[in-house]
This record gives structure tokens, sequence and C-alpha cells, in this order.
């Protein structure tokens, strides 16, 4: 760009930056009903933001290039990342992609600059210095945009398996005194960890005697997983607990065997309902049917 | 502060040793240093033989630290009790308290645990 200016063809009237990006703007802002309309025309012919509707789309469109300009004008992504993050959070649930959000920015960035191409068409010379100023600014814009957006997504998928981490290891009481912590998943050092520190606390809370562990929901279990399991057990135990597990496939016996994990310390019954009925005989209740129930 | 603990051995413990029935309850109110566990283990023992107790109970729900030199102590305090004919109950482990001895592999067995006092007193046959 500097080069130009030192170019001795620079008879014509020299338009520094300063002066170009203020008309840009005006130009923008001018057209801004037009453009604005193309652009939502475009969007819609792309198939992009399906999900919403059109009156939607608009409406976004209006502010994304009301947006776009005020950056071009001042300079500062402050307000656009602002806007962005909004954006985003307002259309993340409604299962907006990636892509999509990219596409509507580059999109956008291509109907300003075709209306400048337009507009500058007989003085190239000029329009090189327009797209100068323009293009490194429409990039941020589109940088800003696809970050906010990303950084929102991936803020939404942590919450969510914070969530998940919670709701996965429910402990629960099923007589005074007993509690069951049904695993469901994969077991990973982080999870086992997790689950333990639960059950602990819940064996405090519910002054429980005695845990049913059941694992029937576990996929498979490697040495570490194993081990971290009879820390649980371990630890239960120091807090007065005892620990009955449930429902280890025979894939899982078969493995814990074979790397020699020693469970002998551990008390393991069959399947749940084996594992109730000996924590409840061991905890002094006793089940019977009514006679004439049914 | 434990300097000055060192340095003047009689100062009382903090822990209180007292005698319900054939039981001693053992509640210890904040973390002891190395050489007042050994003073406890002492003055246990010795009162285990003064009071013919039959049972000991250890409250440790006050402390939010326990080493593996406080559990190796009171494993020990254990076995030796049982030479001695008292049979000894750990209670109220906190639950970060249990996930650390296990996280440091403390894998002496603890003796016998129970959640409080009042199931350690059921343990003990109170």
């Amino acid at each position: 760009m500097t080069d130009e200016t030192t170019t001795p063809t620079g008879v014509e009237p020299d338009r520094s930056d300063e002066l170009l990006l203020p008309e840009l703007v005006a130009h923008l802002r001018d057209h801004r009903t037009q453009l604005r309309q193309q652009w939502a025309e475009r969007i819609t012919d792309a198939h992009l933001l399906s999900s919403m509707t059109n009156q939607e789309v608009f409406s976004e469109a209006t502010s994304v290039y009301d947006n776009y300009v005020e950056v071009l004008e001042t300079g500062s992504v402050k307000a656009l990342q602002h806007y962005a993050r909004d954006l985003s959070e307002r259309i993340i649930p409604r299962g907006v992609e990636t892509h999509e959000v990219v596409g509507i920015v580059l999109l956008l960035r291509d109907v300003l600059a075709r209306s400048l191409f337009e507009k500058y068409r007989d003085d190239f010379e000029l329009l090189n210095q327009v797209l100068d100023a323009y293009e490194p600014a429409a990039n941020r814009i589109a940088n800003t945009v696809a970050v906010s957006f990303v950084e929102q997504r991936e803020r939404v998928i942590r919450d969510q398996q914070d969530a998940l981490l919670e709701l996965s290891t429910p402990v629960l009481q099923v007589r005074e005194r007993l509690l069951i912590l049904p695993i469901i998943g994969v077991l990973d050092q982080d999870r086992a960890q997790q689950l333990t520190e639960q059950l602990l606390r819940g064996i405090r809370a519910h002054r429980a005697k005695l845990v049913v562990i059941d694992v029937t929901g576990v996929p498979d279990m490697d040495e570490n997983v194993a081990n971290s399991l009879v820390d649980t057990v371990t630890a239960s135990r120091l807090m007065g607990a005892d620990v009955i597990i449930t429902g280890l496939s025979s894939e899982i016996a078969q493995t814990l065997v074979t790397i020699g994990v020693d469970l002998s310390k551990m008390h393991t019954v069959g399947d749940l309902q084996g594992g109730i009925e000996e924590a409840e005989r061991q905890l002094g209740f006793r089940v019977s049917k009514v006679p004439d129930a049914d | 502060m434990p300097t000055d603990a060192r340095a003047a051995p009689h100062l009382p413990l903090p822990a209180s040793i007292l005698k319900q029935g054939p039981n001693l309850i053992v509640s210890i109110h904040t973390a002891l240093d190395d050489e007042q566990l050994l003073r406890l283990q002492h003055d246990l023992l010795e009162r285990v033989g003064r009071d013919r107790a039959r049972g000991i109970l250890i409250d440790v729900a006050a402390l939010d630290v326990l080493d593996s030199f406080a559990a190796r102590t009171l494993t020990d305090l254990a076995y030796m009790a049982q030479l001695r004919g008292a049979r000894t109950v750990v209670v109220g482990i906190a639950p970060d308290v249990a996930m650390t001895l296990v996280r440091l592999g403390v894998r002496i067995p603890l003796t016998q645990t129970a959640l409080d006092l009042e199931e350690g007193l059921e343990w003990l046959g109170a």
C-alpha cells in the first residue's frame, strides 16, 4: 500500500486510508437496505441458517450488517465480539452449525466487496486502495465472529459435560442405611475419582452402612479403573461402610483375573437384585411377600 | 505450637481420653504431631491396663488431615491394644481424609472403622 503512494504515477489526487475508510463506510450506510437484502437472499440461496425463519434471518442480518459497518468505521471489534457472543448464545440451542456462521459472514464480505467493485470499477487504482483498506478489516470481522461462536460452543459443551458428570453418578438410598450406586457408561480415572467423592459424601449424609455398587452398565474395565474401584471400596470402609459390587460381566471378570487385579477383598454378588438381597440380610431386613398380594 | 510441645512434653495433649463403662473414648481435637501421636499411643496403652478397658474408640472427626504416620500409629495402637485385651475402632474419618489416605496408597488396614461415635459404640457393644 505504501508503495503505491510513493509511485510517480501519483498525479491523481492522493487518497489516503483515512479518507478512504469513511468513504467506504458512507457507501455501505447509503446502500444499507439494498445490500442487506442481497445478503439475506444469498443466505437463503445457500441454504444457510435453515433452522431459522426468514424473518429471524433478516433481523439478525440487519444487526450483523450494522455491527459490521461499525467495526469498519471504528476499527474496534469489542462491540462485535459482544454481539457475536450474544448471537451464538441465541442460535446454538437451535442447532446452527459452525460452517453456517462462518458461511454467512463470508457471504456478507463477498456482497460488500462486490458492491465496492461495482462502485469503483472505472478506477482500478482506487479500487485496489479501497480493497486494501477493506480486506484486513473484513477478515478480522470474520475471524472475530467465528472465534466467538466456537468459544461459545465450547463453553456450552463444557457445561454439558459437567452436568453429565453430575448426573451420571447418582447415589441413591434404597433402605435405611443402604445405598446403591449404579454406574452406567465408560469409567475413566476422572469419573472414578468423582464417583468416589460423591459416594463418600453420600455415605456421610445418609449414614450408610452398606453400599451396593452396580457395574452392569459398565462396558469394560481396565487395570486402572479396576484399581480405582478397589480404592473406592477401601475409602468407603474407612468411613465405616461396607461395599458389595454387583453386575460384573463375564468379560470384565475374565479381564480382571487375566490382568491380575486383586479383588479378593471385595465382596461381589452376581446381579443388583442379589446384591440388594444380600445387603438387606446383612442389615437385618427381611422382605416377605404378603400372602394375598395377588 | 508444636515446638513448644516438644520442649515441654508434659503439656496436655489436644486429645481427651474418657472412660465410659468398659470402653475408653478418645477424642482428638486438632492435628497431632508425630511426638504427640506417640504419646497418645503410650498413654492409651497405659490406661487400657489401669482401667481394664475392653474397647477403645478413637474419634478423628475433627481432623482434616491424617498422614501416613498417623494412620500407621493408629493401626499399631490397635494391634498393641489387642495384645492387652482391648479392641479398637476408629470413627469419624471425613470423606476427604478417606480419599487422601487411599490416594496416598496408605494400605495399612486401619483396623475397624465406623461412621461416627454412635456407630462405633454400637460396634463395641456399649
